[in-house]
């Protein structure tokens, strides 16, 4: 199970090669942190750590219209915080590519997650965000490849969601 | 305290080939707009609080040109975190200017925090900025235009100006993207 948790990490990792994405932006969240630490170790992606989701938008179109391609990764918690910054590649046309793990559904063991994790999809949608889902390992490579291509290949917004299901529902216990 | 609008202008005049401009949402817009049109400038009309990591991000992807952002005390409040992100993530090339006029001018002049105890050198300082000072008349633009061509960034300069509407002077197009395409052809070599 380990094994397969870390491959599917990896297939996201293959498609920033693939398609030149050499800046990585993020506010951390657990299912994310295979794919930052390859990130990390990889000298030709630079991996800048957020303190706002939405900083993640308008740096990514600084990047962009200075010739480089990125990625924001986000938890569903952070998407909210990036509504009016979405204005931004909406109305540049710039592509804007967001990985987001998903809270608040599968198993979710926090109230607190829920309303944020129900409104990912709504407010995403709402703001012209071309929404993939990812809800199998064995689906991710080519979702986000599909979701990177869609985001530069018409200059549009586009975001993976990766569902709970997949990356696994956190029990917490007291004490 | 400083006249914003020849203050861009002033600044801008003999500007070297290698600077490409950025300003935030509103009068900071009108006032680089002010200078005349150029290709290598490129200003928001929204996304309030953008401007700052979208100069990050493009000073990070275009290493070999000097960036500098002209933004407002407001646009730079809502992102202060940014801030801290600039500093943990260096760049060399980045000049961020706040012109503080301790207001929101285009909505009636509501007082900013900087109008009250808040001080944005302090915060670039706090946040890990070393190169930040306050500049409040003419005679330091000299000190700035060396900051913006010559010193290592990051640097933030906080430009106190004085807190009065100008008339607004519109960007080449008010579509985004046709501004973002026209800003970015001046890239290609």
């Amino acid at each position: 199970m380990e094994g397969a948790i870390k491959d599917w990490r990896n297939d996201i990792y293959k498609v920033f090669k693939e398609l030149d994405i050499t800046m990585v932006s993020h506010v951390p969240d657990a299912g994310h942190t295979p794919l930052i630490n390859l990130c990390e170790k990889d000298n030709e992606i630079d991996v800048v750590t957020l303190t706002t989701e939405q900083d993640g938008v308008g740096l990514s179109c600084g990047a962009f219209a200075g010739g480089r391609k990125s990625a924001l990764l986000m938890q569903s918690s952070g998407v909210g915080n990036c509504i009016n910054a979405l204005a931004l590649p909406n109305i540049c046309r710039i592509p804007f590519l967001t990985l987001v793990s998903m809270r608040g559904e599968w198993g979710e063991f926090v109230p607190w997650q829920v309303p944020m994790g129900l409104g990912t999809p709504k407010v995403l949608e709402a703001m012209d965000v071309k929404v993939f889902r990812a809800d199998y390992k064995e689906e991710v490579g080519s979702t986000v490849d599909a979701a990177a291509r869609f985001a530069f290949n018409t200059n549009r917004s586009a975001a993976v969601l990766l569902s709970q299901k997949m990356i696994g529902a956190k029990q917490f216990k007291n004490g | 305290m400083i006249e914003r609008r020849p203050f861009v202008q002033k600044i801008l005049k003999n500007r070297q080939s290698n600077l490409r401009v950025v300003s935030g949402l509103g009068t900071s817009t009108w006032d680089l707009m002010s200078g005349g049109d150029d290709k290598a400038n490129f200003g928001f009309i929204g996304a309030m609080g953008q401007a700052i990591p979208f100069a990050l991000g493009l000073a990070m992807a275009q290493p070999d040109l000097r960036i500098l952002l002209f933004t407002g005390d407001g646009d730079t409040l809502m992102s202060l975190g940014s801030i801290a992100t600039v500093a943990n993530h260096p760049v060399t090339n980045l000049t961020i200017v706040v012109m503080d006029n301790e207001s929101y001018v285009e909505t009636g002049s509501q007082p900013t925090a900087t109008a009250g105890k808040t001080d944005l050198e302090i915060v670039a300082k706090g946040s890990g900025i070393s190169n930040s000072y306050t500049i409040k008349n003419e005679k330091d633009y000299d000190r700035l235009i060396k900051t913006i061509y010559e010193e290592e960034g990051p640097s933030l300069v906080v430009a106190k100006c004085k807190a009065k509407a100008t008339p607004l002077v519109f960007p080449h197009s008010f579509d985004g993207s046709v501004s973002i395409n026209r800003f970015m052809s001046t890239f290609k070599s």
